[in-house]
């Protein structure tokens, strides 16, 4: 069971095809549903639209929770994206993997380190960008040392180490799903035995992906909104 | 920093050097189309209709406020001016009342004053019935008591004396007639 990954040379960046893939068919899937849901938009919402004003009013929840709504309500679609991206992601990988001869094509984009601390820096890049737009440098720059002065290197380390926890919090729960589905996958196709052996626990760890991957959709959007919170709140 | 998956677990990795340059461009890149393609097609429409049915909501609370309100006035006013109705009618039926009591009042008053004057010409008939049925009688009782008293007389009156008082008398009761 050799995984490779389908990496080509372009324009001097390396590229892994499988995530290059993945990322095309999560974003195609996330929009082809947001479209779906949002094809004849009613008052009086029905099926799918329904479904979409829920995710809506579930990121608004998050938001309300962390910061006020003034300042919040601009992140509304960054975080109703980031869950509905994330989620879709971290479902793909789960029914299925495609391997083409050894090249590992089908997978959870997320479980791949690259992506999630791609996502993370750009979350965190975001928070520093809101909190110098919305505060401006002088008050962004003094949130360093509060609330003593003393603290400023931990408040450095905290800026790497909730980027590097953000991103690999992530890659790993879904890293870590995927590993274990493919070696029951692997008992399964082992022998008559072994498909006996993996039925229940691939069915039980299917569903407890599905569960994790949820959760860490929810948690990646959560602590977005906190870090954002943490960066642009007036009164610490 | 080593982008690899190092499945040991698996017993296999994949071998590269360096970052996934394009992959990081390539997510960052999909991310923000994805995210502006959403907030154009899907999530601005539908917060925008979220935000009208809020307002329609809004509005049609206020509206059903403001009929609530007219409906109570308009009952108001209906309970006033049932009460109104109502004391016109005790009012009308009172008047009713009363012109009915005067007018029996006034129609006994006349049946009274007929009955009176139709005693009255029946008094006044039957004392002219009466006198005239004494003076009757008195005019029979004059005659007989003549006609006795010559009957009388008679035996002692001559021939001449008796044809004479016949013919007085005739004479008489012819001048009475």
């Amino acid at each position: 069971m050799e995984h490779k990954a389908p990496i080509h040379e372009f324009l001097g960046l390396t590229f892994n095809m499988s995530n290059v893939l993945m990322i095309t068919v999560t974003s195609v899937i996330v929009f082809l549903i947001a479209i779906a849901a949002t094809r004849s938009l009613q008052l009086r919402p029905t099926g799918m639209q329904n479904f979409l004003e829920w995710v809506l009013d579930f990121v608004k929840g998050i938001i309300n929770s962390t910061m006020d709504w003034h300042t919040g309500g601009r992140f509304l679609t960054l975080g109703a994206t980031l869950i509905m991206y994330i989620f879709v992601a971290n479902m793909l990988g789960l029914p299925f993997s495609v391997r083409v001869g050894e090249e590992l094509w089908w997978k959870s984009p997320t479980a791949d380190p690259t992506i999630t601390l791609t996502l993370a820096v750009m979350i965190v890049g975001l928070t520093h960008y809101y909190g110098i737009k919305l505060k401006g440098v002088k008050e962004y720059s003094l949130d360093y040392f509060k609330p003593m002065a003393f603290l400023f290197p931990l408040k450095l380390v905290e800026e790497f180490a909730n980027t590097l926890t953000l991103g690999l919090r992530l890659y790993g729960n879904i890293f870590a799903g995927e590993i274990l589905l493919g070696l029951l996958a692997g008992l399964g196709t082992s022998g008559v035995f072994g498909a006996v052996g993996a039925a229940i626990p691939m069915m039980v760890w299917q569903a407890f992906s599905i569960f994790v991957g949820c959760i860490q959709a929810f948690i990646f959007t959560m602590l977005t909104m906190v870090y954002m919170a943490h960066k642009v709140s007036q009164d610490h | 920093m080593l982008i690899s998956m190092n499945t040991f677990l698996l017993g296999a990795a994949e071998h590269h050097a360096g970052i996934n340059s394009g992959d990081i461009i390539f997510q960052l890149l999909m991310f923000v189309i994805l995210l502006a393609l959403l907030r154009k097609y899907a999530f601005g429409p539908l917060m925008g209709i979220m935000k009208q049915r809020e307002e329609h909501i809004a509005n049609e609370i206020e509206q059903a406020e403001k009929h609530h309100q007219e409906a109570k006035k308009l009952a108001e006013e209906q309970r006033a001016l049932l009460k109104q109705a109502r004391q016109e009618a005790q009012a009308l039926m009172e008047n009713a009342r009363k012109l009915g009591e005067e007018q029996k009042e006034q129609i006994v008053a006349a049946a009274r004053a007929e009955a009176e004057r139709l005693k009255e010409t029946a008094k006044k008939e039957i004392e002219r019935e009466k006198e005239q049925a004494v003076a009757a009688l008195r005019e029979q009782v004059a005659s007989l008591s003549v006609l006795i008293a010559s009957k009388v007389i008679e035996k002692e009156l001559t021939e001449q004396d008796q044809a004479k008082l016949i013919n007085e008398y005739i004479q008489e009761v012819g001048e009475g007639r």
